[in-house]
């Protein structure tokens, strides 16, 4: 039997989740060792276990990868999340690409000095509800499917579904105004493996506490 | 885009294969390595934005997804999206690798590098002030980070080319950084004799000495107007 992947990250969300978040949709098992302290990082780029001294890094079919896109292309390419064609995939990474650049400023602001935060929120709240969600919404009304693309299950539904639960959490009535992004965002969370990712005790990842940020940052600096 | 932008060649208007919208001279910024594979596959046109109400214009018009340019029209599909446009030319010509696992490894170099990019990218927009010290950190990633990791792969496999003994966009992406640093910090490779092989060998490959040279769309390092143009127009 192949062995688990291993993700290699701090015990926080950061750039590792949307792995956690495809592995876990995808129905796969995986271990995680947790980057605590500044030498764990160090212990890991000594070893030359880091092709650009940087996590996340995954253990996965023999390999060890880094960079958040490549894991991910892997694992949809793997899985069969990734559309039937080019076409299809080229639609995909436009979606997920469009999804990355949102979770990214999401994930900058968690990591923001309580007082930088309170400028920053309503930006980043305006941009997921004006630049981003609209084009979700149109294309789920233009095709009238369940799924974003080609009519199947795929990682771009797994992105979406994360960012917009993300989004709930800083506004919960976010999704107001999209009527079809709320019936998606139920739809998906009851895929049998997400909904197992959605419960308590699973390897999903909370948003940081403010007292911990400082410490967080101090392993990457 | 429709209506507009068709631009002669040798006296007769081309058939555009494909059409790029994007700031003039914009050769350090994310739309560079699309020139560079477009140019490995077929003759390409460009629309440049000149002015702030052009791109208002491709907003209000819906033609940019998330409002925001480089936008290519390919194959019927308007693609934005940087990474996602040079997946699909990288796709369609056979330039990402045999297998999932050459595929896994050209990711993982092209995000490496085009990380290294960022710095470079951003570079022309720093303050006066920060330029030196920006300059000193592009010189420390490119030499500590990033350029030993190609020039051991290249170094343990012995091949031409980065992955699978064959060109890829991974082999596109890395002479353009390289190409890029220099432009910075011309001893940039001194402590790397394979990246120098390298990077006279993929010079060599026809389509891309052909786009070397002068005339070609390759586009010139940011100058003063470019700076002023991109932001004026996308308020950078």
């Amino acid at each position: 039997m192949a062995a688990k992947p291993v993700l290699h990250y701090i015990n926080e969300r950061g750039r590792m989740e949307p792995i956690r978040w495809l592995l876990a949709a995808a129905g796969v098992e995986f271990d995680e060792c947790f980057v605590k302290t500044k030498d764990d990082l160090t212990k890991l780029r000594k070893d030359g276990f880091l092709l650009f001294q940087q996590v996340p890094m995954v253990e996965i079919d023999g390999m060890k990868m880094v960079q958040t896109r490549a894991i991910l292309n892997y694992i949809a390419g793997k899985y069969n999340l990734y559309g039937k064609d080019l076409k299809e995939r080229a639609l995909i990474d436009t979606y997920v690409e469009g999804l990355l650049d949102l979770n990214e400023l999401i994930m900058d602001y968690d990591y923001l000095s309580a007082d930088q935060k309170k400028q920053q929120l309503a930006p980043i709240l305006d941009k997921a509800t004006n630049r981003y969600f609209p084009v979700f919404e149109k294309v789920l009304k233009d095709h009238g499917r369940d799924f974003l693309v080609g009519d199947r299950f795929s990682r771009a539904d797994v992105h979406l579904l994360e960012t917009l639960l993300m989004a709930e959490e800083y506004k919960p009535d976010i999704l107001a105004s999209f009527p079809l992004l709320q019936s998606f965002k139920a739809r998906i969370s009851n895929i049998p493996t997400i909904k197992k990712f959605l419960q308590p005790g699973s390897q999903r990842k909370s948003q940081p506490r403010q007292e911990d940020v400082q410490e967080i940052l101090k392993i990457f600096d | 885009m429709e209506g507009g932008g068709w631009r002669p060649s040798d006296g007769c208007w081309l058939q555009p294969a494909w059409r790029l919208v994007d700031p003039r001279h914009s050769v350090s910024d994310r739309y560079s390595v699309s020139d560079w594979c477009f140019q490995l596959a077929s003759i390409f046109e460009e629309i440049f934005l000149e002015t702030k109400e052009q791109y208002e214009k491709l907003i209000k018009d819906g033609v940019l997804m998330f409002q925001q340019v480089p936008l290519v029209e390919i194959d019927g599909m308007k693609m934005v999206q940087t990474r996602a446009i040079l997946s699909y030319i990288a796709g369609k010509y056979n330039l990402y690798g045999n297998d999932l696992k050459e595929r896994a490894l050209i990711d993982m170099y092209v995000e490496g590098i085009t990380d290294m990019m960022q710095t470079i990218l951003m570079f022309p927009f720093s303050p006066p002030e920060a330029k030196e010290k920006n300059l000193d950190s592009v010189k420390e990633r490119a030499t500590n980070r990033y350029f030993p990791v190609f020039e051991k792969v290249l170094k343990e496999h012995g091949q031409d080319f980065l992955v699978g003994n064959k060109f890829s966009w991974a082999d596109v992406q890395l002479i353009e950084a390289i190409l890029a640093v220099e432009e910075k910090i011309p001893a940039v490779l001194s402590g790397f004799p394979q990246l120098q092989a390298f990077k006279i060998r993929m010079s060599n490959v026809p389509t891309i000495k052909k786009f070397l040279q002068p005339g070609s769309p390759r586009k010139p390092p940011p100058d003063e107007c470019y700076i002023e143009t991109v932001q004026k127009i996308l308020k950078i």
